[in-house]
């Protein structure tokens, strides 16, 4: 098992920590991971994208030009990174944000509406928790319980009221796609 | 031992921070800036000094000072911030005083970029100052690597009392990836009792000086750091050799690239290619010897060179080391592009056509 994510959106829409999401329950799983972000000249409002691996094998290039699935937060992103999707891989579209459709037929798609989602569970921040539950549901390469318990881990002490905001938006995000 | 997600900038302080470092002096850059910010944070916290300098010079002549009176010091910066400590560095290793360096390496000439990148090789293994010196030089190639290295290059700098160079890249430094907090093994170290700190009672002052006027002076200091090199060379070399038991491609490559290579390696294998990779791991001391020997096996039919440089820098020791046994093809990318899995393939698949 390996898979090759692109996740990518504007600055402060939390694509870096969907990622490192992603990163850090993998390796509670006992899997392989690395995280690599874009760095650069960023400015607010700007587009950030990172690359995260989680393979059963131990991880050699933690970069990559074709990906198995593609996370797009923002329209920039998807028009980028589109053409890198492998064949038969997945993209999952932020379609409040999003209005374009995937145009690849061999592509699978999952439109996410994480803003609106994030919205209803009552705060606007959680929107990268929605997207996170989407893509766990979707590919099954990680339990649900490990990102629980990540959460729970995440958000410790004085931050401990955020713990069931951002789990509700995880399961509203999975519930997306089952 | 549980496995923690670090950052590789941020895990190269804390791994200083273990290994005893007393002192940091540092100046920011991209893309390393996170080690001098963990290190503003951390370091007093456990009574150690951390000063942003007003420049890389100014910050490497701390490292002098500091590490001259006998404190574990470190320094960190990037490409055009190594240039800038080059004199330093150079003074360092003429007064044998210990210190830790680290490059996360850009792009370049000049001010380049802040992708990562590999032109510093000759910089860091010839010796980017003037004289006759060597830094030892320690090339991670993951972030479990990255921290390992910097705990025990301290130990190393302070047995030779040499300067020690860690030479990262900006993928290193920032990305992150599972590691462990590994007990590293301490080693027998001779006390500083050249450190100038005070006389305590010694019926004479401790000099920290690179100024040696009379050249058979200089002569003599430069014959005895040759034989402390040799010493080095023969103590310190680290490779690491990936499926080149039946090799007939054998990749050389360091730090970011020679993980691109083992992400290469797998599709050369399954496409039926017997492709293996050679990794120094110390660039100096080179590996040439283990490189030669591998050269000289029979199935052994070509190497491929690749490096984050345009040029080629580490070629140079890769043919010094093949000594024209086999034929070395290259594949270089710069200026913060980084050879992609797909390049190398097909580099590979090349470099075997030649010789067939």
């Amino acid at each position: 098992m390996k898979k090759e994510i692109i996740i990518s959106g504007f600055g402060g829409q939390g694509g870096l920590a969907i990622g490192k999401n992603l990163a850090e329950a993998g390796m509670d799983e006992g899997l392989n991971v690395t995280w690599a972000p874009s760095y650069g000249p960023e400015m607010r409002g700007g587009t950030a994208n990172c690359s995260v691996v989680l393979s059963d094998k131990p991880v050699g290039s933690p970069v990559f030009a074709r990906c198995t699935e593609l996370i797009a937060l923002n329209e920039p992103s998807l028009e980028k990174f589109e053409a890198g999707v492998l064949p038969g891989g997945t993209v999952f579209v932020n379609s409040d944000v999003v209005t374009d459709k995937v145009s690849r037929p061999d592509l699978k798609a999952y439109y996410i509406p994480c803003a609106q989602i994030a919205e209803e569970v009552g705060n606007p921040k959680v929107g990268n928790m929605v997207m996170l539950g989407a893509y766990v549901a979707a590919t099954k390469v990680l339990k649900p319980e490990t990102i629980e318990k990540m959460i729970e881990t995440m958000f410790a002490g004085p931050k401990a009221k955020f713990i069931p905001l951002n789990i509700e938006a995880f399961r509203r995000g999975m519930a997306c796609v089952q | 031992m549980a496995k923690e997600l670090w950052k590789g900038n941020e895990a190269i302080a804390e791994a200083a921070i273990r290994a005893g470092c007393d002192c940091f002096f540092g100046y920011p850059i991209t893309p390393q800036s996170e080690v001098p910010e963990y290190m503003s944070v951390h370091l007093p916290e456990h009574g150690g000094v951390f000063v942003q300098s007003e420049s890389e010079v100014a910050a490497i002549n701390m490292v002098y000072g500091a590490a001259g009176a006998g404190m574990r010091a470190m320094t960190s910066s990037s490409s055009p911030g190594i240039s800038l400590k080059q004199e330093g560095i150079t003074y360092l290793a003429g007064a044998e005083v210990p210190a830790v360096i680290v490059n996360c390496m850009r792009g370049g000439p000049g001010l380049g970029t802040i992708q990562p990148a590999q032109g510093d090789y000759y910089q860091a293994t010839r010796g980017g100052g003037n004289g006759d010196y060597r830094t030892v030089v320690l090339a991670p190639s993951n972030v479990q690597e990255t921290v390992d290295f910097v705990q025990e290059a301290f130990d190393i700098a302070d047995q030779y009392r040499n300067p020690v160079v860690i030479l990262a890249d900006g993928l290193i430094g920032q990305m992150m990836e599972p590691i462990e907090w590994k007990p590293i093994a301490k080693r027998d170290l001779p006390p500083k009792d050249w450190a100038a700190c005070g006389r305590k009672g010694r019926d004479h002052h401790n000099v920290i000086n690179s100024l040696f006027i009379d050249p058979e002076e200089c002569n003599q200091l430069n014959n005895h750091l040759a034989e402390k090199y040799a010493e080095i060379a023969k103590n310190e070399v680290r490779w690491e050799e990936v499926e080149c038991e039946d090799a007939e491609l054998v990749i050389t490559a360091y730090g970011t690239p020679a993980r691109i290579a083992l992400t290469a390696l797998e599709t050369l294998r399954a496409d039926g290619i017997k492709a293996g990779l050679f990794r120094p791991i110390t660039l100096w001391p080179f590996p040439e010897k283990a490189l030669h020997e591998l050269a000289a096996k029979e199935h052994v039919r070509a190497f491929l060179d690749v490096e984050m440089s345009s040029t080629g820098q580490m070629i140079d020791d890769v043919r010094l080391g093949v000594e024209g046994q086999k034929p070395i093809s290259f594949l270089g990318q710069a200026g913060g592009v980084m050879p992609t899995v797909e390049e190398i393939i097909e580099a590979a698949k090349n470099a075997l056509k030649e010789v067939k």
